[in-house]
């Protein structure tokens, strides 16, 4: 068929002439390449000690976010455990008393909020579903630990820090 | 015999001993650290100031593991397996000459263990003995990858030991001698009667198929099929575990390190080093600078191991016996002829 892009190249293979079949030249200009490389400037980040500087829209660890008033965004609607394509959210809903206004902004907040660290493949989905502005992946890497319920973070780990304090 | 040499024999042997066990630890340090750089990379670094403690906290490691010894095994050569692969590893160092000789007081010590007159054909005993620990811990682990990896392995060994042992007569023809001693002595300091004494220089092509076939001998890449992991898990140590897996790992760097050595001794005038006796040095300092050079061969070779490991990848089976039957037995063989034919014009 006529090619239709004319991008289409034809190789040929053509039978390796003698020095291709020695082999050996071949052999020492890999040994010429790999050399290079020898004295080269080596790529590697010593992690703990030095960090990667991170993008501008790295997703890591999620917060919940205060607002100006330094109350707690979320309404417990759950919208992002829906949209979460790794289920990795719980939360349970409560409701505001009389004399919580200062804490929550909704009269419907979260009493427990969960997010699974070892399930969260950090896709930002949440922080993309969310009406409230409430949830956003601007933290860092998720630290290592030993057991697996510890990577369960609850409310204390994820709420931001409350205003002036 | 009297006693002081046999104690003089016994400190050699501990020192060869403890000295190809420490090169060989190292060598794995060293793997590691040049594969890293020839992949822009730092390699091991925690252990210690530049990771140098790392063998030691992989041996531990390697002693502190679990021992699993299969049900279906055949109990006794599954351990024999790898303690004949690190004993044959250990032994052929017996018969290389580590440097002259050394004066202390009146007495003069020899730098080699022993010097038998057949030393050539003691390596080449002892690394087709190699062979057989490899083999039975394949075939006593009853699993097939290791049985495979067993086979290849034997297999690969005897095609390679035959071009191996034809590169090295077309050397004796010109040596006369199969001594490793006298083959050293021959090669004395660098040049003289107008052309180079080291038999690199007038065996180039003898080297050239002597050193692919180390390669083969050692098992190691771009021949490493006998452990190749794409195609068989972990080769014939597959189910090996704790330090006999050590063994069998260490036994592949002692055996570098030997074929190393022996290709210093055979082609790279062993200990001498040009130059050797026209700087008006005491007999002792040259001795001492000679095994400082032949020591510095043998990094260099077992360096050039490593970095032939991680520049190219290894050969298909068909291919490793094609170039070891079709090319290098009949280039071997043709270099016996072209050998015997410029020994007699240049005699
Ligand atoms: S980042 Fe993605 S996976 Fe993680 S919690 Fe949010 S929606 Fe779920
Ligand atoms: S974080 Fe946002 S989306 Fe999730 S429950 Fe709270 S308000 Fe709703």
């Amino acid at each position: 068929m006529e090619s239709l892009t004319n991008k289409k190249k034809v190789l040929e293979a053509k039978p390796l002439n003698f020095w291709e079949r020695a082999y050996l030249p071949a052999i020492l200009s890999g040994l010429s390449i790999t050399m290079k490389h020898f004295f080269r400037k080596p790529v590697t980040i010593k992690y703990p000690e030095v960090k990667r500087e991170f993008s501008e829209n790295y997703r890591g660890l999620h917060s919940l976010k205060r607002d100006e008033n330094g109350k707690e965004r979320c309404t417990a609607c759950g919208l992002c455990a829906l949209s979460c394509p790794a289920e990795a959210i719980t939360m349970i809903a409560a409701e505001r008393q009389p004399g919580e206004e200062n804490l929550y902004r909704e009269e419907k907040y979260a009493a427990v909020y969960e997010i699974n660290m070892l399930r969260c493949i950090f896709c930002g989905l949440c922080e993309e579903a969310c009406p409230k502005e409430a949830i956003y992946l601007d933290g860092d890497i998720v630290p290592t630990d030993f057991l697996r319920k510890d990577f369960i973070y609850g409310k204390d780990k994820l709420v931001e820090a409350p205003l002036n304090q | 015999m009297e006693l002081s040499l046999v104690i003089e024999k016994f400190i050699l042997v501990a020192v060869i001993f403890g000295i190809s066990l420490v090169t060989a630890m190292y060598s794995t340090y060293a793997e590691r650290k040049v594969a890293a750089f020839l992949q822009d990379r730092i390699g091991p670094n925690r252990a210690g100031p530049f990771g140098i403690f790392q063998p030691m906290a992989d041996g531990a490691k390697m002693f502190m593991k679990e021992e699993i010894i299969p049900t279906q095994s055949s109990g006794l050569l599954f351990i024999v397996g790898p303690s004949l692969a690190i004993l044959t590893a250990c032994i052929g160092s017996a018969v290389i000459p580590w440097g002259q000789q050394l004066t202390i007081g009146s007495r003069v010590i020899d730098l080699q263990v022993t010097d038998i007159n057949v030393g050539i054909l003691y390596i080449f005993g002892v690394v087709s003995l190699g062979v057989y620990g490899i083999m039975i811990g394949g075939w006593a682990s009853n699993n097939k990858y290791s049985l495979l990896g067993a086979i290849r392995a034997a297999s690969q060994n005897i095609s390679y030991e035959i071009a191996m042992g034809l590169s090295i007569i077309a050397l004796l023809m010109l040596t006369g001698t199969l001594s490793l001693k006298e083959i050293a002595q021959q090669q004395h300091g660098f040049w003289a009667n107008g052309w180079f004494t080291w038999n690199v220089f007038r065996q180039p092509l003898g080297f050239l198929i002597f050193i692919i076939c180390a390669f083969a001998e050692t098992n190691r890449s771009p021949f490493d099929l006998p452990e190749c992991e794409t195609e068989l898990v972990g080769g014939y140590h597959t189910e090996y575990s704790s330090m006999k897996l050590g063994f069998y790992l260490f036994a592949e760097y002692i055996n570098m390190f030997i074929s190393s050595a022996v290709m210093a001794t055979l082609y790279f005038g062993g200990y001498n080093f040009p130059f050797m006796h026209h700087l008006g040095l005491s007999e002792n300092l040259v001795t001492i600078l000679g095994v400082v050079a032949l020591f510095a061969k043998i990094i260099f070779f077992i360096f050039f191991f490593m970095w032939v490991r991680w520049t190219i990848p290894r050969f298909r089976y068909d291919q490793l016996m094609d170039l070891g039957w079709k090319v290098l037995i009949p280039l071997a063989i043709a270099n016996i002829v072209l050998t015997g034919i410029f020994a007699t014009v240049f005699k």
